[in-house]
This record gives C-alpha cells, structure tokens and sequence, in this order.
C-alpha cells in the first residue's frame, strides 16, 4: 500500500482501517488538542445538553481518519486536503471496550495534483461524518 | 439575539504564535494513535492553531455569540504543507459566510494559518452552528 497510492484506478477501495476508541483516549485526546468540552468527558454534563453520554471529539474521530490516510499513503505529510461534516456523534460508553470508529476509502478521481478520496467513517454501521473527503499528494 | 449580519467580511487580529514542539506534537500523535516521522504533525494538529483564532471570535463581546451554544458543525483543511516541529504558527479568522437556519446562525470561518516567515501553511475552514435560545 505505501508504494503507489497515485497508481490506484478510480473506484479502487482502500483497506478499511478499524480503530477503538475508549474514555481514556478521549481524556489523552483533549489534553493534546486542548479542547476540555466537558461533554468530551462528563456524562453529567453530557446528558444536561441532551446526549445520551459522553461524546467523541467530532476533532477526534477525523483525525482517525487522517491516520487511515496516513496508512494509506504510507506516511505522514501526504494530505492536501481534508474535510468532513460532523453529523452523528459518537458516544463512547464507560467500559473497557469503547466502541469502534472504521474508516474506509475510495479512490474517486486522480488529478495533476493528488488523488481524490471519498471516505466513509462509521461507528456500530452507521456513518458518524457527513461527506468526509480527502487529497492524497500524487507521487 | 441572532448574530449581526455585517459580521461577514470582518476580519480577527491573528493569534499569538504557537511554537510547535516535538512534545506538543508527540502527544497529539499518541493521542490519536498516529505514525511519527520525528518531524511531521498530523493533519488535524493545527486545529490547535485555528480553535485559538475561533475563540478569539466568540469571545468577542461585540459579535454575541453564547460559547455554550455553539456546535462545530463542519471542517476542512487545506495544506500548502505539513506542520513541522519547529514552526512557529499563527491564525487569522475571517467571517466568510453567515446565514440563518431554523433560528440558529450558521458562521462560516476560514482561518489561514502562516509561519514565522508569514508563509502560508494551511488554511482551516470550520462552520460554527450557533443555536437560538429557543432552541437551547
């Protein structure tokens, strides 16, 4: 995969990419973003603005998708562009497990400058970004 | 209140400069799980950046907006280049769009984020979905 991203034949899928996601990575994640929205890490606070819980950074779960085209491209620094909706939160229960974020992609479109790619980010089958799309740097 | 509408256009002073440290950068990677060169940040790091130059928008007294009743509703970026250790980076946020929808205001934001030279890195567009008090 790390050799010819900009090889690839539109419609091509990439290999989906599954990342779990506990409470603790969403404390060691505002801590490194410096976003402390209680709602991140407070079910209190969480269900006081009418989510069923604490919630995943919106932040978060597209910087697993950058991670997904990182491996993609087989390093880091590759991306020219990156963007997503934030339609459907991801609730991150308070156990062990967590829950799981997958992170798919299709190729769409090569041009000079990159190639184009339709994620899907989902969470238990149901997509959690709305229209996430990125450019990979070509060769 | 409705944000006032000749709030597009206007443009924010830019934030003060952000060093970007391996350390800082470190912890952003082992946050979110991420490979590490040594040098280059993940692609989502420099929200750090734009989320200063946000605030310094809905923390003015003058444009009224409630912190508690913002969602973010949408981002993007675009890169000229990655972020490396050692940049030294600082946003500026321009009001690009503002419409309202169901009595929430929609404020669309693009940051362009430049380094110590005033070059340009990449630049961070985000919609602020600010929600009316009735709908709070």
């Amino acid at each position: 995969m790390s050799q010819g991203v900009e090889d690839l034949e539109p419609g091509h899928r990439l290999p989906p990419q599954t990342y779990r996601v506990t409470r603790a990575d969403l404390v060691r994640y505002a801590g490194a973003s410096e976003d402390f929205n209680p709602i991140h890490w407070s079910d209190r606070v969480a269900r006081s603005v009418g989510l069923p819980g604490v919630i995943a950074h919106g932040m978060f779960t597209m910087a697993l998708a950058a991670r997904a085209l990182d491996t993609w491209a087989g390093a880091p620094g590759r991306v020219l562009e990156l963007g997503c909706k934030f339609t459907k939160p991801v609730v991150v229960p308070d156990d062990e497990d967590g829950v799981e974020v997958e992170v798919g992609g299709t190729v769409k479109n090569l041009t000079e400058d990159g190639v184009h790619i339709a994620l899907e980010v989902t969470s238990g089958g149901e997509k959690v970004l709305g229209m996430p799309k990125a450019v990979l740097l070509r060769g | 209140m409705a944000v006032d509408n000749d709030l597009v256009g206007r443009t924010f002073p830019p934030t003060e400069p952000y060093t970007v440290t391996r350390e800082k950068v470190l912890e952003f990677v082992r946050a979110t799980g991420s490979d590490f060169d040594g040098r280059t940040a993940p692609a989502t790091f420099p929200i750090i950046v734009a989320f200063g130059a946000m605030t310094t928008l809905m923390e003015d007294p003058d444009v009224g907006i409630a912190l508690h009743r913002v969602v973010h509703g949408e981002q993007r970026f675009t890169y000229t280049r990655p972020v490396v250790v050692g940049d030294r980076l600082s946003a500026t946020l321009t009001v690009d769009s503002l419409r309202q929808v169901g009595g929430a205001d929609i404020i669309g934001t693009r940051s362009e984020i430049l380094d110590e030279h005033g070059e340009p890195v990449c630049s961070a567009f985000a919609t602020l979905v600010h929600r009316g008090e009735e709908a709070a």
